[in-house]
């Protein structure tokens, strides 16, 4: 047989860099550099991406082959380099972003013989997690461990924070961090230059590749073996310290209540009082007791419905609003967010628009129902700029907020009490009966939320699943009948009306299917007029 | 055009044996000038929009030549164009985006084909195909097929792009007809280096015009010429082209060991080829190929001699065409037959009939031939344990990764003016119940996608309004039209306006004016107020509607959230029964950003007041439920943890992208959404009153109590 294959005295085969980004991340700059850094070292280099809309922060990629070997050792030969990656055939992979890894993995893209894997793990969220009711975020921890099974080596490291610090895009912070690897075949000197000969915000961007190299080359020994941020939590805060208790309360609170519902407890206890009185809180108490002798033999329900519980008490009315947003303390964190320097003013406009359904805020119900009567539904009023942080905005935030000592007797808060009534009485029938209805039942405290129109729509839901629990017999499967609406209405992203076909009325799940309504009739002379001059 | 190409402008300047290193496209342009080219036009899209762009910024180059360059305001527009070179000796280049583009210019082409030319004519086509493709998939081979113009399909190395050019010119000459270059999406965009040649002045031109127009009834399509042209491109156009593609030697032979199977590719696909051939080592890195390889540089027409010698003495070949229908493919079986020739031809019965030939693709089509061929000095167990390697860390990956990956389609900018107009689209149509929305293609085509899922129906650039017309009478309530400004003037103009106004349409229209053909690069157009040379053009879309009769007419602030949802409401319900047409006014952001960044950075550097503006959600007034996601879906309004314990879901939060441009609060306001955003305004270098007051206010806050 023919022995002379091209096997033999093989030359090496070319460098393949995936970069995978995000639209306006400057993958194209990145690769960019990585052409120039290697032209500057004599290989023959190609480069190619599909930009295109995908400019437009779709997931976007970029492809580098880089030959490694000057063209002086080539004696004129010129190597073909693919325009397009293959599976299997990636030598570094460059994610911007997790889940962006996460889908070059998926592609086939990491190979543990050949891959580096130089990703960040911030997470942008897509569209498609963010528009869901409920927390549609993926969860992002399998993607970390695909990274470390699958690659050759995986590099791990919050880019996006590292940008940040030292006031660079990532796209250099990752540059550095895969040049740090070692696995691109080019000095830091050589990347360097690039960088200078782009000659774009030369200095960030030398910050930003400095960072990222200081960054891999530390957590280089770490990867792999360091426990890394809490999974399925990004950006969670550790729960705070307990706040202070009045003693009349925290002895009733713990002498009432298992141990393990205590510092649940003691934040909801802290919150009622703030939102209202000591007696308000005590009611919460009350109210948790019921369930508890209801339960007996647990505490299991209770805890379940504790959180949501609290968080219904304190329901945001508008002197809520007023009150939070008047803090001097929450000032401070706006100054952090927005990143105002110290000694540069920073003004806060907040959007508010009360309409006649915000008066069942601060109106007793009997005067709010004649006064909806008499104006019909929902009539929108004109939107309130309000500048929080001027002399007399702080002074209307206030005196809203002062007023909130008086919601007892507000339509508002008779009806949310209403409706938490019939909640919790509906849990207690269920308690000892079918334990797994009321459990399900205590999980639907978190529909309730929004404002306005998505708080309406959100009672409608309870109301919808406290009709199941309520009827005289709901039978087997009940439980698995709520959970299943549950999951349903916090996971649709179609819910809202003008969405996907949901009545504003808020009953029942969005129908996806193609309704023809008419709601504007098309000002024509008649409708046989029409008929005929068709 | 705030972005500025004139470091890729100096790159045309570059003379003999001088080395060009820059975009596929680019090198496109640069051969154009090496070519002596008279002039030059198209219409821009991606992936051929910097060819435009660079030319728009290359004005003294093209003076010093003489080039005449001016975009053109469609592709059909672009395509007469070439006409120039029927009567006349004059080189010319139009460039454009296909399919779509050629679907725009066909008129003009199967009329330019028709008649033949005199100077040579090119049509530089960049194709948008693929699985990220933004545009219909079909194949530009049929176009060329149908007019009788030769393609081009250029192994994708900038040397051979550039040489395919210049020969492309003579090419077109030697048959007196049009020739396409044909370039896929990543080879135009690839970044690589070639030997360039001086600038060439051309013959006539600008600068050295011709002394008198030329007559010549043989050109023009009536009888009994019509009947004759068809005549000439059969009896000597044709044979012209064979002649010379096989003189000059356009298409490619690399011979190969394992003679008894070969290869024939398109051009374009070449180093996907040889990649896939390294993968089951049968190529090494220069492309020295074990299976010989028949290489297309030219797709249309196919030199029956070259192929059957290539295939003689081959038991089967196999064929690598992407996209269908197979047009190569049934060419080459009907050339082998009609000689009576023996190999087997494979092609899209181990490849895929349509998609990109992705690496992945490539190589499993090319391992069944291998398979199927069974032949001397191939290893197949090598091949079947090669692609076993290759496929598992795809394999590995699905195990571990179970879940679907969510997706991440193009979306509106941060700040893009188009996203408060589709959100008070949206709550317009909460008061309304849903409407027909016929959208059209641009930045807004997004508006189909996640959060607004608005549209029911894209028929082509500029469309919008007349893809409405009979569904508006057919439906029991009025349709709402989008139309870009670049669709407006690109086609709409006439098609939609024009006619819905000629034939008493009742419809609505939303001209979303952001200045610019934004989708394709910022490119300007009549109403953007300069053309693409700079030179002011005096002209408003406003005042086109005035002239073609449209009676009601409203503008609205993009921004406006709420005065747009109004509009929208009063255009619903209004007695008036005829075209309604609604101005949505808001400059495209990133334009914006790019000329008002830099100046902003530099006033606050010499230490000037600079007043920033940014949106914020206070996490405590938050409740988590995430309904101003579905009503904006801004890159910069994301997710964040929920600090409140007792709390589940996140909340949302305004990231440090955002470029302030007020919809968040508009929203808050129109929609009576939540009262949890808030805008902050930061002073930097703030004079001496600035500081006197938020002294005072701090003070205030202090007193009042924590």
């Amino acid at each position: 047989m023919n022995a002379e294959t091209p096997a033999q005295s093989r030359p090496p085969r070319p460098l393949c860099i995936l970069i995978a980004a995000l639209g306006g991340e400057g993958g194209g700059v990145l690769a960019d550099y990585l052409v120039d850094a290697a032209s500057a070292q004599g290989f023959p280099v190609q480069s190619t991406s599909i930009p295109g809309v995908s400019q437009r922060t779709g997931a976007t990629t970029y492809y580098v082959e880089i030959y490694p070997r000057s063209r002086d050792e080539l004696g004129g030969r010129e190597p073909v380099l693919s325009l397009i990656p293959g599976p299997g055939n990636v030598d570094v992979l460059m994610a911007s972003e997790l889940v962006e890894a996460g889908r070059a993995m998926r592609a086939g893209f990491v190979s543990p013989q050949r891959t580096t894997l130089v990703a960040s793990t911030h997470r942008i969220y897509a569209i498609e997690e963010k528009i869901r009711p409920g927390d549609g975020r993926f969860r992002d921890e399998e993607v970390r461990q695909a990274a470390r099974q699958l690659a050759r080596r995986a590099l791990l490291l919050d880019l996006s924070e590292l940008a940040a610090r030292s006031g660079a895009v990532i796209n250099t912070v990752l540059f550095g961090a895969a040049a740090a690897s070692g696995a691109l075949g080019l000095s830091r000197e050589a990347c360097e230059d690039a960088i200078r000969r782009a000659g774009k915000s030369v200095e960030a961007s030398l910050r930003g590749f400095a960072a990222g190299w200081a960054a891999a080359a530390a957590g280089d020994a770490a990867t792999g073996s360091a426990p890394e941020a809490a999974p399925g939590a990004p950006g969670k805060a550790a729960p705070p310290e307990a706040p202070a208790l009045a003693p009349a309360l925290a002895r009733r609170c713990e002498a009432e209540f298992p141990e393990e519902m205590q510092p649940v407890l003691r934040l909801a206890l802290a919150r009622l009082v703030d939102y209202l009185d000591e007696a308000y809180a005590a009611s919460y108490l009350d109210r948790l007791r019921g369930l508890l002798e209801a339960e007996r033999v647990s505490c299991a329900l209770a805890a379940r419905a504790a959180p949501g519980l609290a968080v219904w008490m304190a329901y945001e009315d508008i002197q809520r609003v007023a009150a939070l947003k008047s803090r001097a303390s929450r000032i401070e964190r706006v100054r952090g967010e927005v990143g105002a320097r110290p000694g540069e003013p920073v003004r806060i406009f907040d959007y508010f628009r009360p309409g006649i359904a915000e008066l069942a805020d601060v109106l007793p119900p009997r005067l709010f129902a004649r006064i909806e009567a008499y104006a019909g539904a929902r009539k929108p009023g004109g939107g309130w700029c309000i500048q929080a942080s001027s002399a007399s905005g702080q002074i209307l935030l206030r005196a809203l907020a002062w007023a909130g000592r008086w919601r007892r007797s507000s339509a508002r808060f008779a009806s949310e009490n209403a409706l938490i009534e019939r909640w919790l009485a509906a849990l207690r029938r269920h308690a000892g009966s079918d334990r797994e209805l009321a459990f399900e039942l205590a999980g639907c405290a978190r529909l309730v939320k929004g404002y306005s129109d998505t708080r309406t729509r959100a009672h409608g839901h309870l109301a919808q699943v406290l009709e199941i629990a309520e009827a005289p017999s709901p039978g087997a499967g009940a439980g698995e009948r709520v959970r299943a609406l549950r999951e349903t209405w916090l996971a649709q992203a179609d819910g809202e009306p003008g969405g996907g076909g949901t009545s504003a009325s808020g009953r029942g799940p969005a129908s996806t299917k193609v309704q023809t309504v008419v709601f504007i009739p098309k000002p024509k002379p008649a409708a046989g007029g029409k008929a005929a001059s068709g | 055009m705030e972005r500025s190409f004139r470091s890729e402008v100096e790159r045309l300047r570059l003379g003999r044996g001088e080395t060009f290193r820059g975009e596929g496209i680019l090198a496109v342009a640069k051969a154009l000038l090496q070519s002596g080219v008279s002039y030059v036009t198209g219409y821009q899209g991606a992936p051929v929009s910097h060819l435009l762009d660079v030319f728009a910024d290359a004005r003294e180059i093209l003076d010093e030549l003489g080039v005449h360059f001016e975009t053109a305001a469609n592709e059909a527009g672009a395509a007469a164009m070439l006409g120039a070179s029927i009567n006349y000796p004059l080189r010319g280049a139009a460039a454009w985006k296909s399919v779509v583009g050629t679907n725009v210019a066909a008129d003009a082409l199967s009329n330019l084909a028709s008649a033949g030319v005199k100077g040579g004519a090119l049509v530089i086509v960049g194709e948008d195909y693929g699985e990220g493709a933004s545009i219909i998939q079909e194949r530009t081979h049929a176009f060329a097929m149908k007019s009788q113009i030769w393609l081009l399909d250029p192994r994708p190395s900038l040397s051979r792009i550039v040489d395919l050019v210049e020969a492309g010119f003579e090419l077109s000459e030697a048959s007196n007809t049009p020739v396409m270059l044909e370039l896929r999406i990543r080879a135009c965009h690839v970044h690589g280096s070639f030997t360039a040649k001086d600038n060439r002045v051309p013959q006539f031109s600008r600068r050295r015009v011709l002394e008198q127009p030329a007559f010549d009834y043989s050109r023009i399509c009536l009888p009994p010429s019509v009947y004759a042209q068809e005549k000439h491109k059969v009896e000597v156009r044709g044979p012209a082209a064979i002649r010379f593609i096989r003189e000059r030697r356009l298409n490619e032979v690399f011979p190969g060991e394992v003679a008894e199977i070969g290869i024939i590719l398109q051009g374009g696909l070449y180093n996907g080829v040889i990649r896939a051939l390294q993968s089951l080592d049968l190529a090494d890195a220069f492309g020295g190929s074990r299976i010989p390889l028949y290489v297309l540089n030219v797709t249309y027409p196919l030199i029956a001699d070259e192929v059957l010698r290539f295939c003689k003495g081959k038991r089967a070949v196999l064929v690598v065409e992407e996209g269908q229908p197979a047009f190569i493919e049934d060419a080459l079986n009907s050339a082998l037959r009609r000689a009576d020739a023996g190999a087997t031809v494979v092609g899209k019965d181990v490849l895929p009939a349509c998609g990109e030939y992705t690496g992945e693709v490539m190589l499993g089509g090319l391992a069944k031939f291998l398979d199927l061929a069974v032949a001397d000095g191939i290893d197949l167990g090598r091949v079947r344990e090669a692609m076993e390697r290759i496929g598992a860390p795809r394999r590995r990956a699905a195990e571990l990764l179970r879940e679907p990956l969510p997706a991440r389609p193009p979306g509106f900018c941060i700040g893009c003016p188009e996203r408060p107009l589709f959100a008070a689209i949206k709550l317009a149509s909460r008061e309304s119940g849903p409407v027909h929305i016929a959208a059209d293609i641009g930045c807004h085509t997004f508006s189909t996608l996640p959060p607004f899922n608005l549209g029911n129906s894209v028929l082509g650039y500029g469309l919008g309004l007349a893809s409405a017309a009979a569904v508006g009478p057919n439906l029991a309530s009025r349709t709402i039209s989008i139309m870009g400004d670049g669709g407006f003037w690109h086609n709409g103009l006439a098609t939609g306006v024009a006619n819905a106004v000629f034939n008493h349409d009742d419809g609505i229209l939303i001209i979303v004016q952001n200045g610019y053909t934004s989708a394709t690069g910022t490119q300007n157009i009549p109403s953007s107020g300069r053309n693409a040379l700079g030179v002011v053009s005096h002209m408003t879309i406003a005042k086109a509607l005035q002239g073609l009769g449209v009676a009601w007419v409203r503008k609205v602030g993009s921004y406006r959230v709420a005065e747009m949802a109004c509009t929208l409401g009063e255009a619903m319900h209004t007695g008036y029964s005829g075209l309604k047409v609604i101005v949505a006014d808001g400059e495209c952001m990133l334009e914006r950003s790019r000329r008002e960044r830099p100046l902003a950075a530099q006033k606050a550097a010499r230490g000037e007041r600079v007043v920033r503006t940014r949106f914020g959600v206070d996490p405590d007034v938050c409740t988590g439920d995430h309904s101003c996601m579905r009503l904006s879906g801004c890159p910069s309004l994301t997710l964040r943890g929920n600090p409140d314990p007792l709390r589940p879901d996140p909340v949302a939060a305004v990231d440090d992208g955002c470029v302030g441009c007020g919809l968040c609060g508009e929203l808050a306001h129109a929609a009576a959404l939540c009262p949890s955003f808030f805008r902050a305004e930061i002073v930097r270098n703030p004079g001496l009153r600035d500081r006197w007051i938020d002294r005072g206010r701090r003070a205030l806050i202090a007193m009042l109590g924590g």
